[in-house]
């Protein structure tokens, strides 16, 4: 093992370039760490995201060679295998500049999927009772782990030919409520999520399910959607 | 084209997919056969001719078909080619009704 | 695996729709048939026989795992599928080869 890594890193916008960079390799480097420390020791005018960098908050994702990760548990050792990494912004995203993208659209995604709880009681209703051993609530619950960190966004093949296309990370969301008994969005959800843009785009690739850092699966969500959008239009209430 | 719509095609093309493949088995293991036995075109066409079954069963098939591919390039095209709207729409209707006729008339011949 | 399968699944798809409106147009000439069946015993259409079969088989494939990812009961399994579909795709075309 090399003392140094050598490693690209995008600058600049959209039409930047990859900048070379050599680092003192140390163990149990993680590539959050390779780029904090380009930052501080050699090019201060680097920008970057992270926050916890703990695994908790997903302000770290990044494209490391060629695939969306969380830096900041995204260990050396296991990307560079000869001593080399690639870092650039997440994919399927304007570039604000350098290795920080901009999210605004992803969360629009989200908020034009449905992705608000919408709820029918009020203060003076009793609280809904919903057994966490429900079919519904199971598959609720399977989805509603996700912190919007964009991996899967980055990831997804449709988001990259269709602009238009919500992505699995809104359209996750829309399951979790779609399966959440006590959500009133009915056949207007299902209508956001039906057509060109929405569920039925999906052709399982299961980019998002194979780097979803906590394990989601948006496409099982996303074949929910579609069979709950197809027995809607059957049904004639879309 | 509206949600509605968009899913009934959708719909249309998963149905035809559970068609076709009952449909596309029965078609391999039978021409396989009849191949491999080294039957004659008289003899082949002895046993296709007149037989309503099998002309129904492959009316059944080019139909499903004629479904299924234009819906299939639809995709394609507006993925690939960035192509939506009436153009796309013409165009995979000629190409319905072109699998659909030439394949009705293919039966014929053989079955009729 | 499941990425590629996708792609595979997509360009057999394109190649059967460009293949159909030709093997129909065939078919329908019929009354030449015995000519016809001399003419497919050559080795390179048995070759072109044995590509569309796996084709076939491969868009077969494909598209039951599609059916299975979404109309069946979620499984952890359900990554796997790209792989089977694989496997059956190879299997018959290696059956197909054999039969040949």
């Amino acid at each position: 093992m090399s003392a140094m890594l050598k490693v690209q890193v995008w600058r600049g916008g959209a039409d930047g370039a990859f900048e070379a960079f050599e680092v003192p390799r140390r163990e149990s480097q993680t590539v959050l760490d390779v780029v904090t420390h380009i930052q501080r020791a050699l090019d201060p005018t680097l920008a970057y995201r992270y926050a916890c960098r703990v695994g908790m908050c997903g302000s770290c994702a990044m494209t490391v060679n060629g695939a969306a990760r969380w830096t900041c548990r995204t260990h050396v050792d296991k990307v560079a295998k000869d001593g080399r990494l690639s870092i650039a912004p997440l994919r399927n995203l304007p570039v604000i500049r350098d290795l920080v993208a901009d999210l605004r659209e992803f969360f629009d995604k989200w908020a034009r999927a449905g992705g608000q709880f919408r709820g029918a009681r009020t203060k003076a209703d009793d609280f809904a009772r919903v057994s966490p051993q429900s079919d519904a609530r199971q598959l609720a619950d399977a989805g509603i782990e996700c912190i919007g960190c964009a991996v899967c966004y980055a990831s997804c093949d449709v988001v990259a030919r269709l602009p238009a296309y919500l992505g699995p990370a809104a359209l996750n969301r829309a399951w979790t409520l779609v399966s959440d008994e006590r959500d009133a969005g009915g056949a207007e959800r299902l209508r956001a999520v039906a057509g060109d843009a929405g569920a039925l785009s999906c052709h399982t690739h299961m980019s998002c399910t194979e780097r979803c850092p906590k394990n989601l699966s948006p496409t099982a969500g996303i074949a929910g959607l579609k069979r709950a959008v197809a027995r809607a239009a059957l049904a004639g209430e879309l | 084209m509206s949600a509605r719509g968009e899913t009934l095609l959708w719909i249309a093309q998963r149905a035809s997919a559970a068609v076709l493949a009952l449909c596309v088995t029965v078609h391999l293991v039978t021409i396989v056969y009849a191949t491999q036995g080294g039957l004659s075109g008289a003899e082949i066409l002895g046993r296709t001719r007149g037989n309503v079954a099998w002309g129904a069963f492959y009316v059944v098939f080019v139909l499903a078909a004629a479904v299924h591919a234009p819906i299939g390039l639809r995709a394609v095209l507006a993925e690939w080619f960035g192509w939506r709207g009436r153009a796309r729409a013409f165009l995979l209707i000629a190409f319905a009704v072109l699998l659909a006729g030439l394949g009705l008339r293919a039966v014929a011949a053989v079955f009729a | 695996m499941s990425r590629w399968l996708a792609y595979a699944h997509r360009l057999s798809g394109i190649a059967l729709a460009v293949f159909l409106p030709v093997h129909f147009w065939v078919l329908s000439r019929a009354l030449e048939l015995d000519a016809f069946l001399a003419w497919t015993e050559q080795p390179a259409v048995k070759a072109a026989e044995w590509g569309l079969v796996t084709l076939l088989a491969l868009h077969l494939a494909g598209g039951l795992r599609v059916l299975a990812l979404e109309f069946l009961p979620w499984r952890n399994w359900a990554g796997g599928l790209a792989a089977a579909a694989a496997v059956a795709t190879f299997a018959a075309g290696m059956a197909f080869a054999l039969a040949l």
